[in-house]
């Protein structure tokens, strides 16, 4: 696979359609799975580790699912098309920053991927746009099914799926969920609501997972424990909370409008005018105005842009990616003033920004 | 060691176990009693600090020093991690670590999920040679990292003879179990050939 046709798709996360697009981005299902004849990963050799690499490739190539994905030797890699890797969310970033033999398949809609010797052996991922958490649960289960007839995945009777850390044992399943919520952000409303999520055992966590800092007010809402319960009643422990949290925001924006028209006109213009106008601008600062102006078209108030993309350069402008568009490496100062070049040609309406 | 809270002697040592992250205090009986009473009641409780200060439920297990001091040297037989080693990664070593520390990590593992037994899905496993079927459960096939390791023993001793008898009896298993598997290539063929 050649990672520079993906930089020009948005990849499935930000693909912007799906039900409850306009504030859920994508519903993700994971699985932690483990080989039972070798040491879990912390305590693998190299040999170890380069066995259950080539083990786990082979078994998935064979599969039928494995006939759709392409296999990304990731401890090859350049540090470059790993951090791209991760702004895609194909792959953690832990597994990015890790050492020794490593790998993942990724499907070319970029639904699907399985990381190889991450924390786990094995890490199924299922990614699906909007709110469809069903979909991308049914989806991971006929994966899991193909690769475990042909694996013997770590299994005991009482503790159900055996992983590396005991916070995943059971079920091994992690579903999540990544929402905008910028307007419960701006009605600091936003952490009563962390609160009582923490009170039902959900976790909250950044854009890029486990440590994160929540960038450009989205949030991943995921279950907190893996064992007792059924992958089923997990799914809808999540899935649950899901159309409770899009009423607060679509309340919250409502609010926004009704009571604070002016203000909340005025914060999104300026994020907008910042944007077309910046000479030098970070990665971080580019996502928290984007999401501000994301939430001023959906609100009607900024009319000549649309989701689809906003979705795009939210993507586009990460460092990895920018480098990749440009077709050089750059370090921070330069990516910040080819950022600030890339947003304004974007937004002078030329065609998407295209790299000349 | 003084506890970490006041000037006494510190008795207890408690792990906690956080997603991703491990942290270990150190307290004299009183602050424990204290630090476990708010671990054991954060609902109600919008002090973050009580809960162990994330989002992330921790969990606790509280032991005094001469208990945890013997049960740090407990290593497992098959991949040798010690309860030390897994309490300073907060990572276990091999599959067989739930059997043989089953009894330390049964309350750490109820206080995480609220829950000590599986209902999940099962695996699909593929037919054993001659139709047997294989269990449910891969502790038979997880002994495979401990024979390894003593076939390297015996390897690295010249001992041979006894290697061979380690590589046959990891075949026997990986036989029944990856029937259709290329031979393991962690087992490579133990000493010289045989004349």
């Amino acid at each position: 696979m050649k990672l520079d046709t993906l930089a020009d798709a948005v990849g499935e996360w930000l693909r912007g359609t799906g039900p409850e697009s306009d504030i859920v981005m994508s519903s993700r299902v994971r699985l932690a799975r483990n080989v039972a004849q070798y040491p879990f990963v912390s305590r693998m050799s190299d040999q170890d580790r380069g066995d259950v690499e080539r083990f786990l490739r082979e078994r998935i190539s064979s599969s039928s699912v494995g006939k759709q994905l392409d296999y990304i030797d990731v401890g090859r890699l350049e540090e470059i098309d790993r951090q791209f890797l991760v702004e895609r969310q194909l792959i953690s970033r832990e597994h990015a920053e890790a050492q020794g033999a490593r790998g993942v398949a990724i499907d070319g809609l970029e639904q699907v991927s399985l990381m190889i010797n991450e924390e786990d052996h094995l890490r199924i991922q299922c990614m699906h746009s909007g709110l469809d958490l069903r979909g991308a649960w049914e989806q991971i289960r006929g994966v899991d099914d193909q690769i475990g007839s042909a694996v013997p995945y770590a299994y005991h009777p009482k503790w159900g799926y055996l992983t590396a850390c005991p916070t995943n044992v059971g079920t091994g399943i992690r579903v999540s969920v990544m929402l905008h919520l910028p307007a419960l952000v701006i009605t600091r409303q936003i952490d009563k609501v962390f609160r009582s999520l923490h009170k039902i055992s959900l976790a909250v966590r950044g854009l890029y997972g486990e440590g994160s800092q929540a960038m450009g007010d989205f949030y991943q809402i995921s279950n907190q424990t893996t064992l007792g319960k059924s992958e089923e009643e997990l799914v809808e422990q999540v899935g649950d909370v899901v159309p409770v949290l899009i009423d607060y925001e679509r309340r919250a924006r409502e609010f926004l409008v009704r009571e604070t028209q002016q203000n909340v006109h005025d914060q999104v213009s300026r994020a907008y005018g910042i944007l077309r106008t910046a000479q030098t601008i970070t990665a971080e600062e580019t996502m928290q105005l984007l999401s501000r102006v994301r939430m001023g078209v959906l609100l009607g108030l900024i009319g000549d842009v649309k989701i689809a993309d906003i979705n795009s350069l939210l993507i586009r402008t990460q460092p990895a990616h920018l480098q990749k568009l440009r077709g050089v490496e750059l370090d921070t100062k330069d990516r910040n003033i080819e950022r600030a070049r890339y947003l304004r040609r974007h937004f002078e309406g030329g065609p998407s920004g295209s790299p000349n | 060691m003084k506890c970490q809270e006041c000037d006494k002697q510190a008795v207890f040592h408690i792990t906690e176990l956080e997603t991703g992250e491990v942290r270990e205090l150190h307290l004299c009986e009183d602050h424990a009693r204290t630090y476990l009473n708010q671990s054991e009641s954060p609902e109600g409780d919008d002090d973050e600090k009580a809960s162990g200060g994330g989002l992330t439920g921790p969990l606790t297990v509280g032991q005094t020093a001469d208990e945890l001091a013997l049960l740090d040297k407990k290593a497992c037989p098959m991949c040798g991690i010690t309860f030390f080693e897994f309490r300073n990664q907060g990572r276990l070593g091999c599959p067989h670590d739930y059997v043989h520390f089953e009894k330390e990590l049964e309350p750490l593992i109820a206080n995480i999920h609220g829950a000590a037994q599986h209902t999940g899905r099962k695996p699909q496993r593929p037919q054993a040679d001659e139709g047997s079927q294989l269990p449910e459960g891969t502790e038979e096939l997880t002994t495979v990292i401990g024979l390894r390791r003593s076939m390297q023993e015996a390897i690295a001793c010249e001992d041979y003879e006894q290697a061979r008898e380690v590589r046959d009896g990891i075949r026997g298993i990986e036989d029944r179990w990856l029937p259709d598997a290329a031979r393991d290539p962690g087992s490579p063929p133990a000493g010289p050939p045989t004349s």
